[in-house]
């Protein structure tokens, strides 16, 4: 057959797909098939062309990416998440809690990282405020207060509107000084933060009336990923004073947080996987939080998809390594 | 003497560190928190001395005709911009003069520059800075539209503080961030090949711990869960448990080292 009749083949198989696709689906569901056709046929085709030792350019590689991310962000693809132990293990520990218990919530992150993990603190923090437990919010990053004031007014707070300011929840935002301030705040938390971002001292707040410093907090939840964050939160407040910490990191951070897991760190959450597994977990357990915006679930359609090419390429690279090897052999 | 003080503070300090940790004593508490104090403090200073040293790179850059030495004038430009944001707040809904204000604050900048980096015309740019300078100092006291909060964190939430953040520093952020995806893919298909067996080992090792994640192995799901768990928990904790140790001791050394003034590198010299 020469390359005219292949095109043709080609074409009369595209024709017969399409039909097959816009006959079979939902008219909703088009979108969503056309392009996994088009990333799992590429792949296939790039799998067959492996077999002669043909090597993959690198814009290939980056279109089918492109491909593989943009694709479920247009027509967007779901999965059902069940929790891992060390997810569940941080929302069981916030479940658990007696109502009105004081939970700390450091925003340890910059806007790089916060794709990634801004998700799962959203969803800790509706769960602490819905269970009616006090949250104390503050960052060890600079560009982290404005993250967490942007959490707080475009997500967390719309869908608490009877919460009070000072009463059910508190902002402290920044202090530069990294482990030091931590450092303080494990013996006196006033010291450091003599005001919330409000400039409202912190002994006229409600929340630090029983509060004087990081010891006296039932349970710590540091969101990060860099240098400080939750590894800090677990050296110089979690063993010195003895509280709970769990963890909220971005996906390359995650193993090297599994070292504290689980006498230092009672949970680990990580990466988009972790965000949607805890975002699965608060909409199973809470009705009320049904129609929650779950950027965490979205993002792993992207995520699986991009995933399954890298995959794919992995063995498509093993593939040609080997065929290359043998030719040269002989 | 400008060698042997910094060496006996360090010392004596880092001593002193070392063994407050062993003294639960009041004092020895109170020491330790006036010291952390000090370091907070040191570290805002090494701010302004960050700023200023960012401020004299670019204009040498700029005086100098480095390759793209235009952007440096973005750099300060948005620098000066995001810090004068950061630091007012409209007082009601109209904004008043703030955006002349702001256009002449950045052109005072501009010119200040310019007369750093020009031989000829010095005292033009600066006599343009000062009358800029001047339309700012006029705008600021009759315009009563918004203000400046150095004491306050209302600048925070000042709506072009915001805007900018939120539209162009958090995107710029996520698009270097997202980039690693491209980046990733094309070196996992390049490194990632059965070259050794320890190749294939990390190899297999990435594969389980990629395919865990995915929801698409439903069926293989309980297997890749325990297996990839198993990585994690036992030659990942086991790796990262040594790493952390090393790591360990590798800080005790050079903390000893400096103390005992062996390691100077701190005081610009080895």
């Amino acid at each position: 057959m020469g390359k005219r009749h292949w095109i043709l083949l080609g074409a009369i198989v595209a024709v017969i797909i399409i039909a097959a696709v816009l006959w079979l689906f939902p008219k909703e569901r088009w979108g969503t098939v056309f392009s996994l056709l088009l990333v799992f046929g590429g792949l296939v085709a790039l799998l067959l062309r492996s077999l002669y030792a043909k090597e993959v350019e690198r814009r290939i590689i980056f279109l089918f990416i492109l491909v593989a991310v943009a694709a479920p962000i247009l027509f967007p693809i779901t999965f059902t998440e069940k929790p891992t132990a060390v997810v569940q293990a941080v929302f069981d520990k916030i479940e658990n809690l007696p109502s009105g218990s004081t939970v700390l919530l450091s925003f340890d992150f910059d806007p790089a990282m916060a794709p990634e993990v801004q998700p799962m603190a959203n969803a800790i923090s509706r769960h602490c405020l819905e269970k009616g437990h006090k949250v104390i919010f503050m960052s060890l990053w600079a560009t982290g207060q404005a993250l967490l004031s942007q959490s707080l007014s475009d997500y967390i707070l719309l869908g608490f509107p009877d919460k009070v300011d000072g009463v059910d929840y508190v902002n402290i935002g920044y202090k530069a000084g990294n482990e030091g301030v931590l450092n303080v705040i494990v013996s006196n938390f006033e010291k450091m933060f003599p005001t919330d971002v409000n400039s409202v001292p912190l002994k006229d707040i409600r929340i630090f009336d029983d509060i004087a410093s990081a010891k006296d907090v039932d349970f710590i939840m540091s969101i990060g990923g860099g240098m400080p964050g939750p590894k800090e939160w677990v050296l110089f407040v979690g063993d010195p004073g003895d509280v709970d910490v769990g963890v909220g990191v971005a996906a390359v951070v995650a193993p090297q947080m599994y070292p504290y897991y689980p006498a230092q760190v009672i949970g680990i959450l990580g990466g988009v996987k972790g965000a949607a597994e805890y975002e699965y977990a608060l909409k199973d357990a809470y009705p009320v939080f049904a129609d929650m915006d779950t950027p965490g679930l979205r993002m792993m359609g992207p995520q699986t998809l991009a995933h399954i090419v890298i995959l794919s390429f992995i063995v498509i690279g093993n593939i040609i390594y080997f065929r290359g090897r043998r030719e040269r052999k002989q | 003497m400008k060698r042997q003080i910094p060496v006996v503070l360090v010392g004596l300090f880092g001593l002193f560190m070392i063994f407050q940790y062993f003294v639960p004593h009041e004092s020895s508490e109170w020491i330790y928190e006036f010291l952390l104090d000090w370091t907070i403090i040191i570290g805002i200073f090494a701010m302004a001395l960050g700023l200023w040293s960012l401020y004299r790179v670019s204009v040498e850059k700029i005086r100098t005709r480095k390759p793209a030495w235009g952007y440096n004038y973005l750099t300060l430009v948005g620098l000066f911009t995001m810090m004068l944001f950061g630091f007012t707040s409209q007082n009601g809904e109209a904004w008043g003069w703030f955006f002349p204000f702001m256009v002449a604050a950045n052109l005072t900048l501009v010119m200040i520059i310019q007369a750093s980096v020009t031989k000829g015309h010095r005292g033009l740019f600066l006599g343009t800075a000062g009358v800029c300078l001047a339309v700012c100092i006029v705008i600021i006291i009759f315009d009563d539209t918004w203000g400046f909060h150095f004491e306050t964190a209302e600048g925070l939430q000042s709506t072009m503080f915001r805007a900018f953040f939120d539209n162009i520093l958090i995107p710029i952020f996520a698009t270097m961030f997202s980039l690693l995806a491209f980046f990733i893919a094309s070196a996992a298909y390049r490194a990632f090949r059965a070259r050794n067996v320890m190749a294939t080992l990390l190899l297999l090792a990435a594969l389980i711990v990629m395919l865990r994640f995915n929801p698409y192995f439903g069926p293989l799901s309980p297997y890749m869960s325990k297996a990839s768990n198993w990585l994690m928990n036992v030659p990942n904790l086991a790796a990262q448990r040594a790493i952390i140790i090393g790591v360990g001791l590798g800080i005790v050394a050079t903390a000893l080292k400096v103390i005992l003034g062996i390691e100077r590198g701190y005081m610009g010299k080895g």
